[in-house]
């Protein structure tokens, strides 16, 4: 790989003319993106996100103008123009042309879509010529351009106030990017699934270009930072929803995500693959929807929400010590096997104690409706709250509930992980004949794991069972197409990256939001998920957000774990780290 | 430290069957405080299955094996906690796991913190990190791998993993140290670097029991050998006694003819060799050669 990049540099220093020229013309092409969306691309207002005005951009344009003008600050930034050097610290082709041709792709989508939509190039205006052919430029210009990968360039020093708003501002792109995702209209496909090409592209583009590296160290040098960020990102999240829709698919991807980081204890630190975990959603749901005073719970109590939680928490601990303990003893696919069937055996247990196949416990197929909203301390839960002359309707404060829920999780997650206990989890994994070898009670350690796993899922069930007000045994299936069942919360894990925090937070929200928004699909639904799964596996299979460990696993790439030369100081860096 | 007599390990009539085939019969061995003692013998001899059986790994068909004098549970995490660590022939390293962490779980028998106070972060589970970390840099600076602390243990040239595995056994404080060829596949230079490794271990007060092929390494090192052949302890004793017992020749390089040593023998068994094309068993024979070559 060294060789390589030495050699490209090599040929690009003689030959300095052309590849400028490549750039300035990728920039040009995409100013003329830029230029193209305030132009109209239709007549009718019929096409979604209405593209019909002349002046200023409109719905897709919107996103064509923004990666048009992302490829134009790139080619600038591999042109060294002074000042943006900072966008292409680890080389300038790759980012330039996944982002011409994102800029490309999204533009054709979108003009593309207007002809099948509408029938016919004739609804093309003149806007739409123009930027087909402004979406063209850069993306051939950019793959005649060299390769000038490079290893990644020492940041420039900045003050630290800098970076600090640097990180804001990063988290503050995000809510927005995140909040367009969700605030697409779900009638059309169209807007949504340009969204998707533009971010895919965009965040592939800043990846290769070494920013994302680059802001993975700075939130990584301000951590405390960096989560306080994360955390008034979060809460400022249902403040910035205006629908009930919006807010509802937030709660469903916090909670789902939340469910998948406990997963992640189990299957990403120790290695337990466990297909049933979803059933110990339902146990807390259950436990919670019988506890909290449903007219139709066989208990006649009413606990507060404190007790419900633990409650959940406990019932499920419980759940997970008696299939954990049997099955723990065995090794690999046996545990699978044995988890499977204990998600099934749940569903169907509920099913039958409704009575009459059974003890009335559950209600069978009809599950426990109309739970009583959530009060803590007089705030109702099922009420609209106004806070800050906003209005929170009833999802928004579960959604706030819930992300106390899963700030616990995050916490035991890296804490956890983090430890002597952590690091048997990982030692069992990689080896386990060795890790008993060191003095690892495997056991012990694999229940360990296996019960907090199944007890965090248990106190997400427990709010998950008030926000839906409804719990029925069908939701708790191993497949299907609507979550949460063991094989979303699985995919979201290795989607999003095995052993990370982020990584199941990003899976559940894409294995969430994806289907929401493409309901146009119905029953082909799972066939693009088995789909997207497969390619996934193929092209990469430490996940989105990888943990250095699986990514060195996957692909060899030298000497990428070797660490900044400052970090090794002999002796210092066991007490710096300890103390830290 | 002190007496050098007392038995740290104590072996008695350890047999292991696996079906109809008994891989090791009724061994016993003796290791003492401040003892290195080497375990020899040809390819299948058994010695590794001896070790499983030390170490836990297998439960003895019979025998009872003992570690300063208490019988050690059938185990592996047990048999660390009471103090018995131990290498691996094949390399066994946790591969995706940084240097450090590797002995940091090394350290699991000698460190209490669970659950809670992992997720609680009290001052007690501070301390507790900064000691472990302490002590597996103590550890890698004593092998010569701290400078290598926060690479992934996947990354490290060969020699350099066998001797992180060392770091990692040596992070459970053992009283006895299991080496199962810790040389092998190593280069002349970094077989020293061992030897010098293995003596220093001694000299902290840890007893060391080691399986080797190289035959230099073994008698340079060790102050009593025992010789393992077909399941059964041929000979234990001093390096010089061991090397010039009849038997143990005979077991590495074969009988030879009454009268007729040498040349002729070998001229017949290089040409039965020929006649054959291979070798019934390949394996002895590898070994005979590592001999030679070391003496």
């Amino acid at each position: 790989m060294t060789t390589d990049t030495s050699k490209t540099t090599g040929e690009n220093a003689p030959t300095g003319g052309r590849p400028t020229m490549l750039r300035a013309i990728t920039a040009a092409g995409g100013l003329a993106s830029v230029a193209s969306t305030f132009l109209a691309w239709t007549w009718t207002s019929e096409f979604p996100g209405d593209l019909t005005f002349n002046g200023y951009p409109g719905g897709l344009q919107l996103l064509t103008l923004v990666l048009g003008l992302l490829t134009t600050l790139f080619a600038l930034s591999a042109m060294d123009v002074r000042g943006l050097g900072w966008l292409t610290p680890a080389g300038s082709t790759q980012a330039l042309r996944l982002m011409a041709l994102g800029t490309f792709a999204t533009t054709w989508f979108t003009v593309i879509a207007i002809a099948v939509d509408l029938g016919g190039l004739a609804n093309w205006e003149p806007g739409a010529w123009v930027a087909a052919i402004a979406g063209l430029i850069p993306a051939v210009a950019a793959f005649l351009l060299p390769n000038d990968a490079r290893p990644l360039k020492r940041p420039a020093k900045l003050p630290s106030w800098a970076e600090i708003l640097i990180i804001a501002a990063v988290f503050a792109i995000g809510l927005y990017v995140v909040n367009y995702g969700i605030q697409t209209d779900a009638d059309d496909p169209e807007p949504f699934l340009g969204y998707l090409i533009a971010t895919g592209f965009a965040a592939a583009a800043l990846f290769k270009a070494g920013v994302v590296t680059r802001l993975s160290a700075l939130t990584a040098k301000y951590r405390s930072v960096t989560l306080i960020a994360a955390l008034v990102t979060a809460v400022a999240f249902p403040f910035t929803q205006n629908k009930a829709s919006y807010t509802e698919l937030g709660v469903n991807i916090l909670v789902f995500a939340t469910v998948a980081l406990g997963l992640n204890i189990v299957v990403g630190l120790a290695g337990l693959l466990d297909l049933g975990y979803v059933a110990f959603l339902g146990v807390g749901a259950y436990t919670a929807a019988l506890v909290s005073g449903a007219g139709s719970s066989t208990l006649d109590i009413h606990l507060p929400f404190w007790a419900a939680v633990i409650a959940g928490a406990v019932v499920s601990l419980i759940f997970g010590v008696l299939i954990g303990a049997p099955t723990l003893r065995l090794r690999g696919d046996y545990l699978a096997i044995v988890t499977l069937g204990f998600g099934e055996i749940f569903r169907i247990a509920v099913l039958n104690l409704d009575g009459t196949s059974g003890p009335s416990v559950t209600n069978g197929p009809n599950g426990i409706p109309n739970i009583p909203p959530l009060e803590i301390f007089g705030f109702n839960f099922g009420e609209d709250h106004t806070v800050l002359g906003h209005t929170l309707d009833t999802n928004a404060n579960y959604f706030l509930l819930m992300l106390l829920v899963t700030i616990v999780v995050v916490l035991v997650f890296s804490r956890a992980g983090n430890s002597r206990i952590g690091r048997a989890w990982v030692a069992i994994r990689e080896d386990e004949t060795a890790a008993t070898a060191m003095g690892i009670n495997g056991f012990r350690v694999k229940l360990i794991a296996f019960a907090l796993g199944a007890t965090l899922a248990g106190v997400a069930g427990t709010v998950w069972a008030h926000v839906q007000s409804t719990v029925v045994p069908e939701q708790y299936v191993f497949a299907g197409p609507v979550p949460p069942n063991s094989t979303f919360l699985l995919a979201a894990v290795i989607l999003g990256g095995m052993g990370t925090i982020g990584g199941p937070l990003l899976g559940a929200t894409l294995l969430f939001l994806i289907p929401k928004k493409l309901e146009f699909l119905q029953d082909y639904q799972l066939l693009a998920f088995g789909i997207a799964l497969i390619l996934l596996m193929r092209f990469r299979p430490e996940g989105i957000i990888p943990n250095r460990r699986q990514q060195l696993e996957y692909h060899e790439t030298g000497q990428l774990d070797v660490p900044d030369q400052p970090q090794l100081s002999g002796n210092a860096v066991g007490v710096t780290k300890a103390e830290a | 430290m002190t007496t050098t007599t007392s038995p740290v390990l104590n072996a008695n009539g350890v047999t292991m069957r696996f079906g109809g085939l008994t891989a090791v019969r009724s061994v016993d061995l003796t290791v003492n405080s401040g003892e290195i003692v080497g375990l020899i013998g040809p390819n299948g001899a058994g010695k590794t299955t001896f070790f499983n059986c030390l170490t836990g790994l297998y439960v003895p068909t019979e025998g009872s094996v003992s570690y300063k004098g208490t019988v050690l549970p059938p185990k592996p995490h047990l048999v660390t906690q009471a103090g018995v660590a131990r290498t691996f022939q094949n390399i066994r390293l946790f591969a995706n796991m940084t240097v450090l962490e590797n002995v940091l779980v090394g350290r699991h028998t000698r460190t209490k913190e669970g659950l809670w106070s992992a997720l609680l972060r009290g001052p007690g589970f501070k301390r507790a990190e900064a000691a472990s970390k302490e002590r597996a840099m103590e550890l890698l600076e004593f092998t010569g791998l701290a400078h290598k602390a926060d690479h992934l243990s996947r990354n490290l040239p060969y020699g350099e993993q066998r001797k992180l595995e060392i770091a990692r056994a040596l992070a459970s404080d053992p009283g006895l140290l299991l080496l199962d060829e810790p040389t092998a596949g190593m280069n002349p230079q970094e077989t020293r670097a061992t030897e010098e490794l293995v003596f220093a271990i001694r000299d902290q007060g840890t007893a060391v029991l080691v399986i080797e092929h190289d035959m230099r390494f073994i008698f340079n090192l060790c102050d009593r050998v025992a010789v393992l052949v077909q399941g059964q302890k041929l000979i234990e004793g001093t390096p010089d006694v061991v090397q010039s017992d009849e038997r143990v020749i005979a077991a590495y390089i074969g009988t030879p003819f009454e009268g007729a040593p040498g040349q002729e023998e070998a001229a017949e068994v290089e040409a039965a060799e020929a006649q054959q094309g291979t070798r019934p068993s390949g394996a002895p024979k590898s070994t005979t050669a590592r001999t030679e070559d070391g003496q």
